[in-house]
C-alpha cells in the first residue's frame, strides 16, 4: 500500500513511453518488500516520499525543494549537490536529497559487473534513484543523507577503482561521442581524448579553482553526437585537411538504387521519397557546391569543401573522411545566463591529435586559456562572456595564435578598429605645437 | 537502519582517503568485437528504425538494438537492463548522448530475440519499458533536466512533460518518417541545463512574476553584490529597508518593469524566491541545430511565449509541439531540419503553417543584438 496518494501521477502511468512513475513505484515497492535484505542506510520509505513530494509539486506547480544545499567530501570541494524538502515533517524520508556525482567511462559503455557493484552500493546507501546520465555525462545518484556521503566515496574509491564527477566553478566532467569504437566517421579516438584529460586534469575538476563553470567535449566529428559546439567551453570537433576518399563504383551502387546502398544508411526509411537522385540530394545540397557527377564518377573539388559532413552521411559506403585527420577547437559555448547564449567560436582551424606525445598541442591550447581566463575572469564569468568583453583578438594573444579569415563568419562592419601603439609609425606621443606650425589655429 | 561503516574513518578523515582516480577506463568495458575493430569501422545501415548494423574492415559485424531510456530510472530498472544484456549481449551495453540505451550482439541470429525479449517488457501501468526506436530520421529521447524532482529553480517540471510530450510523438520514436532528425530537449528554468538552446524544438519553463523579497533575511543569508550582479537587465539595487518592527536592515530593490524574471538573482541568493502557480509555466522554442550538415549550427527560437502549467499532462503544450511537428514533416525537404526549414519558408509562414500566434514577445529587446533580428528588408511574404 502507497504511502501517500499520487492522483496526478498516476495519470503518467498510462501511455506507451516508459514511465517514471512506474518505475518510482516499482522501487518503492522493492524497497518497502526488500526481499533481498539490504540493511538500508537511508529511509526505506524515502522514494514513497519523493512520489510524494512530487504529487504535492504537481498540485502546487512549484518545486518543494529548499535553495541551494552545500554538502560534499573532505579534499574535494565539488562533486555532491546538496538538498532538503521544504516539508520535512510532510516527507521525511526526503528531508536530506543530496545529489552525487559519479565519473562515467569515456563512451558510456558499460559491463553488468560493474554496474550491478553501483546498483548494490546505491541501494544500501541511497535511494536507489539515478539519472543515466546527467547532462553533462556523469552518472547521476539521487538523494542520499549527508552521513552516507563519505561512506559511498570510501566504497567508491577503495572497492569500485572509481570517482566522482565535477559541480562548482571547476572543471566539471568530459563527455564524449562514442568516436572510433563505432563509428566510421570518427576523426580521432574521442574516448581516449576524453579520458586523457579528465585525468590529466583530476586536480582542476575536484578542487573548485576557476571563476566559473567550464567543460570540455569531444565531437569525432562535425556530426557534433556530443553537441560540443553548444554546450563546453572549448570544443573538439573531429576533421581532417585531405581528400575526401570516393569509391567510385559505391557511387554507381547509390546512383542504381541498389538496396544495400540506401540513402543516408537508411534513415528515411519510414516514408517513400521516390528514388535516390544525387543531383538532387547531394549536389544541389553541398552548402559549397564542390561537387560534380559526370560520365558516372564523382568529383570532389576537396579544396573548396567545408567538410559538412553531409554528401558523406548520405552515401557511407562511397565516401569516407580524408586521412590526415586531427580537431578543429572551438571556444566559448555556453547557456544565456548572463550576457546571452554563445555556440563555440573556432578558434584553432586544425590541430593534431596525438597520444603519443600526450596531446601536448592540445594541452597548451587548454591552459593558456585558462591562465588568461584565471586572472581576467570576473566573478561567475564564463569563458566566452570573458571572450565578448576583452575581445577575440585577445584570446588569439593569450593563446599566440595568428588571426586568419577561418577565425570569422565575416569581418566587422563597424570602422571601430582598435590599433596598438606599436602598429603605427611615430607611436602616440605627439607635440600639439609642432602640429600648430603647420596649422594655425 | 544501524549505521555500517564502509570503513572510512570520521576521526581521521583523511587516512586512507583514495582521491583523484577519475572515472573508469573504457577499454575495461568495450565488447568483444567492438575492441577488435575500433578505428576499423567501414560502414553502417540502418535496418529499421531502432536497429543499426556496423561492419567493419574485417567484416565482422555488429548489431545495436537502442531503446528509449526514461533517464530518471531506479536500480532495479539498471539491474533488468543489466539480466538483458547478460542474457544477450555478454554482459555489455552502453547509454547514448540522449540518455537511449543500446545493446549490442556481434551476429545476426541474436537480433529477434532480444528484440523480442525487449519488446515483452512492460511496466504494470502499461508503459513500455524498453521501446525500440530513436535512429534516424524520425524523434529520439528528449535531454532534459530535473524539475520538481530534485532542483530548487524550476518553473515547471522536467519528467513530467517529457513524459507526456513522448507519449504524442511516440509514434515518430518508432517511426522514421520525418524530413531529418527531431531533437526535442527540455529545461525546467532558462539556466537551460541540456540543449534547449540549440534544439529543433524546445520546451522551457518559465516565471512570469518578479521576485518576493524577503527582507528580514536577505542580509543574512545572501551576498548583495553578487544579487545585484546576477541581474542581466540591472533591475536590482541596494536599498535600506524598515522591517514591521522598525528595525533597519540592507536589503535589495528590483524595479518590476526592468525584470524578466530569469531567476538569476534567486540562483544566486535564497531571500528572492519568486516560483508562482499561476505565473510559471512553459516557453516553446524552435529551430536549433548543433550539426554542422549543410548549413552552421543554429540557436533555436522563442516560438510560444507562454503556456500554462497544466498537470498533469499539459495538453496546450503538447498540443503545440504536434502542430509544429506535423507541419515541417508535410512541408520540409528530404534532409532539411526544422530549422532550415523555417529559414527557407520564412519565420512568418512557419507561424501561419504551424498555427501558432504570433506577439510582441517574440520580437527581441535584449542589448544590441536585439536589432540583427528585426527585418531589415523589404522582402517579406503576405
Amino acid at each position: 500500500m502507497a504511502k501517500h496518494e499520487t492522483p496526478l501521477l498516476d495519470q503518467l502511468e498510462s501511455g506507451p513511453w516508459p514511465s517514471f512513475v512506474s518505475d518510482l513505484k516499482q522501487q518503492a515497492e522493492v524497497r518497502a518488500k526488500n526481499e533481498a535484505g539490504v540493511e538500508f542506510q537511508i529511509p526505506q520509505d524515502a522514494v514513497e516520499d519523493l512520489l510524494g513530494v512530487l504529487e504535492l509539486s504537481f498540485k502546487h506547480g512549484r518545486t518543494h525543494w529548499k535553495h541551494g544545499g552545500i554538502v560534499g567530501v573532505f579534499g574535494y570541494g565539488g562533486g555532491v549537490i546538496g538538498r532538503y524538502c521544504d516539508q520535512p515533517k510532510l516527507f521525511p524520508g526526503v528531508e536530506h536529497f543530496h545529489t552525487m556525482r559519479v565519473a562515467q567511462p569515456c563512451g558510456k559503455y558499460y559491463k553488468t559487473s560493474y554496474l550491478r557493484e553501483l546498483t548494490k552500493l546505491w541501494d544500501f546507501r541511497g535511494s536507489g534513484v539515478t539519472n543515466m546520465h546527467g547532462a553533462t555525462g556523469d552518472i547521476i545518484f539521487l538523494g542520499t543523507t549527508t552521513p552516507q556521503l563519505e561512506e559511498i566515496f570510501y566504497t567508491l574509491t577503495h572497492d569500485l577503482n572509481q570517482d566522482l564527477g565535477g559541480s562548482g566553478s571547476n572543471l566539471r566532467t568530459p563527455a564524449d561521442c562514442l568516436g572510433s569504437s563505432r563509428c566510421q566517421y570518427a576523426c580521432y579516438d574521442s574516448n581516449a581524448l576524453c579520458h586523457f584529460l579528465t585525468n590529466e586534469y583530476q586536480d582542476e575538476l575536484h578542487r573548485p579553482a576557476f571563476p566559473y563553470k567550464f567543460k570540455f567535449k569531444m565531437d569525432a566529428c562535425p556530426n557534433g553526437c556530443v553537441a560540443s559546439i553548444a554546450r563546453s567551453d572549448m570544443s573538439f570537433i573531429g576533421t581532417w585537411r585531405d581528400a575526401i576518399k570516393v569509391d567510385q563504383d559505391a557511387v554507381n551502387k547509390y546512383v542504381e538504387n541498389d538496396p544495400g546502398y540506401p540513402a543516408n544508411a537508411g534513415a528515411h526509411k519510414g516514408k517513400d521519397w521516390g528514388p535516390f537522385d544525387i543531383e538532387k540530394e547531394v549536389l544541389a545540397l553541398c552548402p559549397t557546391k564542390c561537387m560534380k557527377f559526370e560520365n558516372k564518377t564523382l568529383s570532389i573539388d576537396n579544396a573548396n569543401c567545408t567538410r559538412c559532413m553531409h554528401c558523406i552521411n548520405t552515401m557511407p559506403r562511397a565516401l569516407r573522411i580524408g586521412d590526415d585527420r586531427g580537431c578543429s577547437i572551438l571556444v566559448g559555448a555556453k547557456a544565456p545566463i548572463l550576457d546571452g547564449a554563445q555556440m563555440g567560436s573556432l578558434l584553432v582551424p586544425f590541430v593534431e591529435v596525438n597520444p603519443e606525445n600526450d596531446y601536448e598541442a592540445i594541452t597548451e591550447v587548454i591552459e593558456s586559456i585558462w591562465d588568461w581566463w584565471m586572472e581576467e575572469g570576473k566573478n561567475r564569468e564564463r569563458l566566452g562572456e570573458l571572450i565578448m568583453r576583452q575581445g577575440f583578438q585577445k584570446l588569439l594573444e593569450v593563446t599566440g595564435i595568428d588571426p586568419q579569415p577561418q577565425h570569422v563568419a565575416y569581418p566587422r562592419t563597424n570602422p571601430y578598429i582598435f590599433w596598438k601603439e606599436d602598429e603605427v609609425d611615430g607611436g602616440w606621443e605627439r607635440d600639439v605645437v609642432e602640429y600648430r606650425k603647420h596649422h594655425l589655429r | 537502519m544501524a549505521f555500517i561503516s564502509s570503513g572510512y574513518n570520521p576521526e581521521k578523515p583523511m587516512e586512507n582517503r583514495i582521491t583523484d582516480i577519475g572515472p573508469r577506463h573504457f577499454e575495461e568495458f568495450y565488447p568483444e568485437v567492438i575492441k577488435k575493430n575500433k578505428g576499423k569501422w567501414s560502414h553502417h545501415e540502418i535496418l529499421e528504425p531502432g536497429v543499426l548494423v556496423h561492419v567493419a574492415e574485417s567484416g565482422d559485424e555488429v548489431y545495436t538494438v537502442r531503446v528509449g531510456g526514461c533517464r530518471l530510472m531506479s536500480t532495479t530498472h539498471i539491474n533488468e537492463i543489466c539480466e538483458i544484456a547478460e542474457k544477450h549481449c555478454d554482459g555489455h551495453l552502453r547509454f547514448t548522448t540522449r540518455n537511449n540505451i543500446e545493446f549490442m550482439v556481434d551476429s545476426k541470429d541474436k537480433v529477434e530475440p532480444l528484440k523480442n525479449d525487449l519488446k515483452s517488457r512492460k511496466f504494470p501501468g502499461g508503459s513500455y519499458k524498453f521501446p525500440i526506436g530513436g535512429t534516424g530520421a524520425g524523434v529520439t529521447n528528449i535531454v532534459h533536466t530535473q524539475g520538481w524532482i530534485h532542483c530548487h529553480t524550476p518553473a515547471t517540471d522536467a519528467s513530467g512533460t517529457v513524459k507526456a510530450t513522448m507519449d504524442v510523438l511516440f509514434d515518430d520514436f518508432q517511426q522514421m518518417r520525418l524530413p531529418a532528425q527531431l531533437r526535442v530537449s527540455m529545461a525546467c528554468c532558462l539556466n537551460m541545463c541540456g540543449a534547449v538552446h540549440c534544439s529543433d524544438i524546445a520546451i522551457l519553463g518559465y516565471h512570469r512574476k518578479p521576485p518576493m523579497i524577503d527582507h528580514e533575511y536577505l542580509d543574512r543569508l545572501c551576498e548583495i553584490p553578487l544579487a545585484i550582479s546576477a541581474c542581466p537587465t540591472a533591475a536590482i539595487k541596494p536599498a535600506k529597508v524598515t522591517l514591521d518592527d522598525g528595525k533597519e536592515v540592507k536589503s535589495v530593490e528590483i524595479k518590476n518593469e526592468r525584470c524578466m524574471f530569469c531567476g538569476n538573482c534567486y540562483t544566486m541568493c535564497p531571500s528572492l524566491p519568486l516560483a508562482d502557480t499561476e505565473g510559471d509555466g512553459i516557453v516553446l522554442m524552435a529551430g536549433g541545430k548543433v550539426s554542422n550538415r549543410i548549413s552552421d549550427p543554429k540557436f533555436s527560437k522563442v516560438v510560444v511565449a507562454f503556456l500554462p502549467n497544466e498537470m498533469p499532462r499539459w495538453p496546450s503544450m503538447t498540443d503545440a509541439i504536434t502542430k509544429m511537428v506535423n507541419a515541417y514533416s508535410n512541408g520540409a525537404n528530404k534532409y532539411e531540419r526544422l530549422g532550415d526549414w523555417a529559414e527557407r519558408i520564412g519565420w512568418e509562414k512557419f507561424f501561419e503553417v504551424c498555427e501558432l500566434d504570433f506577439t510582441h514577445h517574440l520580437i527581441d529587446d535584449f542589448r544590441q543584438q536585439a536589432y540583427m533580428s528585426w527585418r531589415q528588408s523589404t522582402q517579406f511574404k503576405f
